[in-house]
């Protein structure tokens, strides 16, 4: 997996188009640690990359979560086509520094975007997507009592920037529903014995773009609560991201992700790279 | 009568102690003038979209932009080209053509200094009009 997976990037990194496409910077969010356009953690209605009306876009990226009992590591690239199409896979490995062992996930994503435009419309943008997530090491979750090793993610997003609202600052919102069965977002695998129903999340977040390149911001994920062997919490984190020029972007944050497979209050640091093509 | 006019001259004495216009904070008549040349500039050299401007008349074009940037900031002129959609069938305009425009735009502000607050104040006013000016 982790070859083909390489050999993919490498393939999609070599055939781009070495100009980038003509959206506006920063319109292309930064990417999640689940490969979709957002923030950190949380899918907006963007399309990854800067690929405008007819063109095409590449987006990889490298990202690291650090608490105090765990270490998340997740990479991956997508592929966007005519700001309404989007494609991704991503790998997380998901390390238990304080019990041993590590836990990994991959994550296919589709997005696509039905109405308005981030920038230009009074509608906010609004996306559908779809996220088909497998576990590689299921043994653990299946142990803790996690029913399946697969699920299916399904969202509808609304994003929307609002010019000159605070200091004569731009102010990106988002708001997004997600149906879901995972368990710590499919780490801990999906549904669980007593319980295989879909809930439906509510994720939001907001963001001030200090100037085009810089962008200082909040989220909020809400989280089911399946397992019975420990509470799961809802996810927040602080972020500021730099969108050095079209290529190249930078996000660092603060993330409490609370009660984390037995283990109180895990906060730690975000930190991610990405580069589009 | 001697009420109103001290009431006229408490208005007018407020009114020049409020916040700079978004016409004066883009310079005024010169600061406007130094838009649109930069972002006839831009177009020329901006392989996506020069294409459009291939039969446009660019002396009425300078000063209907000029116009018009004039008049949405709040300044004393009054626009007299036609409406957005009427200016704009038959060109096709795609969201990527937008996009190059407005790319376009940020770099001639950015370029001018102007004030980040005036940049996003004009663009609040500009984007909207994306609707009238897109795919006709």
């Amino acid at each position: 997996m982790n070859r083909s997976l390489l050999c993919a990037l490498a393939s999609i990194l070599f055939s781009a188009a070495t100009h980038a496409g003509s959206k506006i910077v920063a319109t292309g969010g930064a990417t999640t640690i689940e490969g979709s356009a957002g923030g950190g953690i949380v899918p907006w209605a963007v399309i990854n990359g800067y690929a405008s009306s007819g063109e095409w876009a590449t987006n990889v990226f490298a990202s690291q979560v650090g608490v105090d009992d765990f270490t998340l590591n997740a990479y991956g690239a997508s592929l966007s086509y005519d700001n309404n199409w989007e494609w991704s896979v991503a790998r997380q490995t998901f390390k238990l520094d304080t019990l041993g062992g590590e836990l990994r996930q991959d994550i296919f994503g589709v997005k696509y975007h039905i109405a308005g435009e981030l920038l230009y419309t009074a509608l906010p943008q609004i996306s559908i997507g779809a996220q088909y997530k497998i576990h590689r090491d299921f043994a653990l979750p299946h142990a803790v009592g996690a029913r399946s090793d697969s699920g299916l993610d399904l969202y509808l997003a609304a994003s929307k920037v609002f010019f000159d609202q605070i200091a004569g600052r731009n102010l990106l919102l988002n708001a997004t529903l997600r149906a879901t069965k995972a368990n710590q977002t499919g780490l801990l695998g999906f549904g669980s014995t007593d319980n295989n129903n879909y809930q439906l999340m509510f994720e939001g977040s907001a963001a001030v773009l200090l100037n085009y390149n810089v962008a200082l911001g909040a989220e909020f994920k809400q989280k089911p609560n399946k397992l019975g062997f420990a509470a799961e919490q809802h996810w927040r984190d602080i972020f500021i991201a730099w969108f050095i020029n079209k290529q190249l972007s930078l996000t660092a944050g603060y993330v409490d992700l609370g009660k984390v497979a037995g283990f109180n209050t895990q906060q730690g640091y975000y930190m991610s790279l990405e580069g589009t093509w | 009568m001697k009420w109103i006019f001290i009431f006229a001259l408490l208005i007018s004495g407020c009114s020049q102690q409020s916040a700079p216009s978004l016409y004066q904070q883009l310079g005024a008549e010169a600061g406007i003038e130094a838009i649109v040349e930069g972002l006839l500039y831009e177009i020329e050299h901006d392989k996506r979209i020069v294409h459009h401007f291939a039969d446009t008349d660019i002396a009425r074009f300078r000063r209907l932009l000029a116009e018009q940037l004039c008049q949405l900031s709040g300044g004393p002129c009054v626009y007299t080209g036609g409406t957005m959609q009427e200016s704009h069938t038959g060109f096709n305009i795609s969201l990527a053509d937008y996009d190059a425009l407005v790319e376009g735009l940020i770099s001639v502000m950015q370029r001018q200094n102007i004030s980040i607050a005036a940049q996003n104040q004009l663009l609040a006013l500009l984007a909207p009009m994306y609707k009238d000016v897109s795919y006709r």
